[in-house]
């Protein structure tokens, strides 16, 4: 039997609630008992680990704060904010009260008519789930993994995102010390929107680099 | 897939649109509980009794009531009460969470964490 997952090496929870959790110890105690009921429960065939995935994966959204899409709309408004983002993404992020107890850096790269970049990984902690929301199931798969890395371009039209052969595919796998998160590109056609409008357009997906940030329908375009 | 009802649960932290979660370990938590008792292996009416109780308890307790700690509550309701139903027993709980921490020490940054067959060298 093997499972796969992300392993936390900081405490990602702002809880203040004691969590039991060593110093040295990568997950909680709450998240290894989790762990322990949901493999117990597919070992004895009793939940089927697809389906809990799909289930969970309809929190997509719920998960978290979720600040990332807030921070690109504002980028996006904001010529300074979006500079002092790529400059350095965790201050960045956290003027909007997303302060992660981990150490690690939140690096910001811009997608551009030039440059699309994806991030990978990322099994580990290194998702930063606070600024994002829930994780795909998919991404964790190494299938995934493998050929996001090998084959960037690929994977992403299969997840119908054409990136032009004039513009460079980047690929970003999080490290123990940084994590990263895209800026997607503004879409046409939303000028007149206003920051909050923005914000309701971006998807996790977006922020991860598989899927881009489509206009609003019926949006007019100038 | 049917969506659980809510509201016969003792206050569950929640948006217009559903259950919404700290962590991604109390989505885990929620979608067991919800799938356990999709399987028939108990009713929901059985499943807000055990979180009441637990969420009594915590009270009795002089616990601070403010909706942080409700997937705690979520969590050892859900393994008493398969416990109880003999579904997946307190020891090999206890067992499966020992072998996760050691996994998950045992390995390094950017890896999966695997169970079974196992216990890396450090």
């Amino acid at each position: 039997m093997s499972h796969e997952h992300e392993h936390h090496h900081h405490h990602h929870d702002d809880d203040d609630v004691q969590e039991h959790r060593a110093h040295d110890a990568p997950l909680t105690d709450v998240e290894l008992r989790v762990r322990a009921l949901e493999s117990l429960l597919v070992d004895k065939g009793l939940v089927d680990p697809k389906a809990l995935d799909a289930l969970i994966d309809t929190y997509e959204t719920k998960v978290g704060p979720r600040n990332g899409a807030r921070v690109v709309a504002h980028a996006w408004v904001d010529p300074d904010y979006k500079r002092r983002l790529l400059e350095d993404g965790t201050a960045a992020v956290a003027e909007f009260g997303f302060v992660g107890r981990q150490s690690e850096k939140l690096v910001v790269v811009e997608n551009t008519p030039a440059v699309h970049n994806v991030v990978v990984c990322t099994l580990c902690s290194c998702y930063p789930w606070a600024v994002l929301g829930l994780p795909p199931v998919w991404y964790k798969s190494a299938p995934y993994r493998a050929r996001a890395v090998i084959d960037p371009r690929g994977v992403l039209q299969e997840l119908g995102v054409e990136v032009p052969q004039t513009a460079e595919v980047r690929v970003w796998d999080s490290t123990a010390e940084i994590r990263y998160m895209v800026l997607p590109e503004r879409p046409p056609g939303t000028e007149k929107l206003g920051e909050e409008e923005l914000a309701a357009l971006v998807t996790r997906d977006a922020m991860i680099g598989v899927a881009t940030v489509a206009a609003p329908a019926g949006g007019t375009r100038r | 897939m049917r969506a659980p009802d809510l509201d016969a649960l003792p206050a569950i932290p929640r948006d217009p649109g559903g259950p919404v979660f700290r962590a991604p370990w109390e989505a885990q938590a929620f979608a067991m509980a919800v799938m356990l008792h999709e399987r028939g292996h108990f009713t929901w009416k059985e499943w807000a009794g055990r979180l009441a109780e637990e969420i009594a308890a915590a009270r009795a307790r002089g616990e601070r009531d403010d909706g942080r700690r409700y997937y705690h509550y979520w969590l050892a309701a859900l393994e008493k009460l398969v416990a109880d139903k003999r579904i997946v027993l307190a020891d090999e709980l206890r067992e499966r969470r020992d072998a996760w921490d050691a996994a998950a020490r045992a390995t390094p940054h950017g890896q999966p964490i695997v169970l079974g067959g196992h216990e890396r060298a450090p």
